[in-house]
């Protein structure tokens, strides 16, 4: 890793537990997989560091992919725990520029969870499937006795057919291509924590938890040479420019004044000492393409609901590996880096 | 959100940079009291559209920061109890006492949770009359207000199973700690707006008559920031030391009056000890005698009596008095990151060397892994 922290080792502990900090997107977590779990698993973890797998198979490629679900309220302005499993998995396989086909639906469900809520959550998953043109086409229910799990826990994977022939991932960035935004940041992040937290605001911040693969699959359509697409989710945009820049061993330099943040997302964060930078999303990417791409791009994503808010953020360069650097809105530049743990609301 | 662009237009900001330039004659050296005030510095990278011959330190104003090793062991002690909930203000759970930190303290098994305010605990503890709902009280004269109306809530409406672990720090006395110390370099301080929106400014008179420094009330955003700036080097090329108020648009006189009755009513001032500075004459709230019920660690026979002082090298204390910079610090982004701070300066993003990790750190040449 190009953070420079690789000299702690993951914990200077004897018996060392997992902490919540090492499911939260940043440097912990990172850590987490590097000396725990990918050398456990033994494979080139390289496969394992994208959002998607990319398999071979006899009439083309397919992406595959899978992710657990654990928000918590389960529901919240915007979406709900049903709605977000399908489009977690659905934007890991539209990062690949796959087309979703297919999710399998496993379900942990804790002794005491109302049917009724368990029936509202599952219309909500089946219609955001629906939507998505994905199919459950298998699945899995396990209950636990009371106490034992946080009333429902999901787990979607996802198979995807990909139906073009680049190499969408951090290896095909260069020197010189755009970085794209599809959107304003930090929505789902304020909103979950809000309806979590019990905190009110003026407006009601809803989730930007939605599915990115039209916009992406109408990129591809048009024949646009697209060379990484990464979604926004925990860690946010600037975990996801991090990792796309230690991967690609490429530098960034993006404009604080060119990304988006609504005003109500804004205040939460200056309120509670967060970095819209840092929080996460659910419906957000970034596209990377060559600059003589960028306008073809821009009108393409615009074309969506989704990404009608679409931006060029910045620049990738030669330059040292894994910076990022910001511009910020007075003019002056600072360096992002990821989140080390849980963000933390500070005191005053 | 507009009014905050205001506060952070590019424009305005080279303007102000521009006059603190022309102004500037000789070398001066100012310090920013609160740590929100360092961040945002850091943050916005203002210190480097200063001149050289200014030179900002940044101050103890970190409440995370100051906040001693022993009372971090006491609420740790505190959380382990089967019957208490520990309820903290988020930043503070990853701050190391001598033994660990809140954050490991819950994942060995106790109840520590993240609230937003002291009400919050205080209504945890009304819904939850089986257990015994702790809140870790921690902060400058900002915070104190509304941990103090919790603690006043609390006795009114006859809540006995709410008590406090009691950290709080003033700001006045460890700026004076600052001008006294014997190689004091600071010339001029930016006050910190948001303790002046509660106390006023009346109490940096005495201090001006003994130590003749400007004292600026400052705020938090770029523009404040340089304003503040640009006043304080003007007091001191022309030879004044007075109170000027830049944060007019929060901070009046005498301060917030209502606030200041409850903090009256629920504390007194007492000695501190300040992580890494050592124990400053009244430079503290506790809790007076009327409300002693509702302090913790005499409800739970814990120690919250100072012990010796670290030894892990960490300079926090050298740094809280803007003695050294981080990068000064041979531990700094080595043995010492925000994942395994040394010292609490690197926890809060209100610390100098969290900011300065955060946003400066990839600037300096490569460290060798150890």
């Amino acid at each position: 890793m190009s953070d420079g922290s690789e000299s702690c080792p993951l914990s200077v502990d004897e018996g060392a537990t997992v902490q919540l900090s090492h499911g939260s997107g940043g440097v912990m977590m990172h850590r987490l997989l590097e000396q725990v779990i990918f050398p456990a698993l033994g494979d080139d973890p390289a496969a394992a560091r994208h959002d998607s797998a990319v398999l071979a198979a006899s009439d083309g490629r397919r992406a595959f992919t899978t992710d657990s679900y654990v928000v918590r309220p389960r529901f919240f302005p915007g979406g709900d725990i049903g709605s977000l499993a399908v489009h977690g998995s659905v934007n890991d396989l539209a990062m690949c520029g796959a087309r979703p086909r297919w999710l399998s639906l496993g379900l942990i469900l804790e002794e005491g969870l109302p049917i009724d809520e368990l029936r509202r959550i599952l219309e909500s998953l089946r219609r955001a499937a629906d939507e998505a043109g994905v199919r459950i086409v298998t699945g899995d229910t396990k209950v636990v006795d009371r106490g034992k799990g946080d009333g429902l826990f999901i787990n979607t994977s996802g198979i995807g057919v990909i139906e073009h022939d680049l190499d969408i991932n951090p290896g095909s960035v260069r020197d010189g291509d755009v970085i794209l935004l599809s959107g304003d940041i930090g929505r789902h992040g304020i909103a979950v924590m809000a309806a979590r937290e019990g905190l009110a605001f003026e407006t009601t911040i809803e989730s930007d938890s939605a599915p990115l693969h039209k916009p992406v699959l109408a990129l591809l359509e048009a024949g646009l040479p697209v060379h990484c697409l990464r979604d926004l989710t925990r860690g946010g945009l600037a975990a996801a420019l991090k990792e796309l820049m230690r991967d690609s061993s490429l530098s960034a330099r993006i404009r604080e004044a060119d990304i988006p943040v609504e005003p109500q997302v804004r205040g939460a964060c200056e309120m509670l000492g967060l970095d819209p930078l840092h929080v996460a999303n659910e419906g957000r990417m970034i596209v990377v393409l060559p600059p003589g791409a960028a306008d073809d791009a821009l009108e393409i994503l615009r074309s969506f609901p989704v990404s009608q808010n679409a931006g060029s953020i910045g620049q990738i360069s030669a330059g040292q590996p894994g910076r990022v650097v910001l511009e910020s809105v007075v003019g002056t530049s600072r360096m992002v880096e990821m989140l080390h743990g849980e963000q933390l609301p500070r005191i005053c | 959100m507009k009014y905050l662009d205001d506060y952070r237009d590019a424009e305005a900001v080279r303007r102000l940079a521009e006059a603190i330039r022309s102004e500037v004659s000789r070398p001066w050296t100012l310090m920013e009291v609160c740590g929100g005030q360092t961040h945002s510095i850091v943050r916005f990278g203002l210190d480097t559209l200063l001149p050289a011959e200014l030179t900002l330190v940044h101050g103890p104003g970190c409440p995370v920061c100051v906040t001693p090793a022993h009372l971090i062991d006491a609420a740790i002690t505190i959380s382990r109890r089967p019957e208490v909930i520990l309820c903290s203000f988020g930043d503070m759970l990853r701050v190391p006492g001598s033994k660990g930190d809140l954050f490991r303290a819950k994942s060995g098994g106790a109840d520590v949770r993240v609230v937003y305010s002291p009400m919050d605990a205080l209504q945890l503890a009304i819904e939850s009359p089986d257990r015994e709902v702790v809140f870790f009280a921690v902060g400058f004269e900002t915070t104190a207000p509304a941990n103090a109306m919790a603690v006043y809530q609390a006795k009114a409406r006859g809540v006995t199973n709410f008590s406090i672990v009691c950290s709080h720090v003033l700001v006045p006395p460890a700026m004076e700690a600052v001008l006294a110390a014997p190689d004091n370099l600071v010339q001029g301080f930016l006050a910190a707006g948001h303790v002046c929106a509660i106390m006023g400014w009346e109490e940096y008179f005495p201090i001006i008559e003994r130590y003749h420094v400007p004292i600026v009330v400052t705020g938090f955003e770029p523009v404040d920031i340089l304003q503040g700036i640009l006043l304080c080097v003007r007091q001191l090329e022309s030879g004044r030391a007075e109170v000027e108020n830049q944060y007019a648009r929060w901070v009046s006189r005498e301060g917030n009056l209502a606030a200041r009755n409850v903090i009256h009513e629920v504390f007194r001032i007492i000695p501190r000890e300040w992580r890494g500075i050592g124990s400053i004459a009244e430079s503290g709230f506790g809790l007076s005698e009327a409300y002693a019920d509702f302090d913790a660690a005499r409800r739970f026979s814990v120690s919250d009596e100072p012990e010796a002082e670290d030894d892990s090298g960490c300079i926090s204390g050298l740094i809280l008095q803007g003695r050294r910079k981080p990068e000064e610090c041979p531990h700094f982004g080595t043995r010492c990151t925000p994942e395994h701070p040394l010292g609490a300066t690197m926890v809060s993003d209100e610390g100098a060397c969290a900011a300065y990790y955060r946003y400066r750190r990839t600037e300096r040449p490569e460290e060798a892994p150890a």
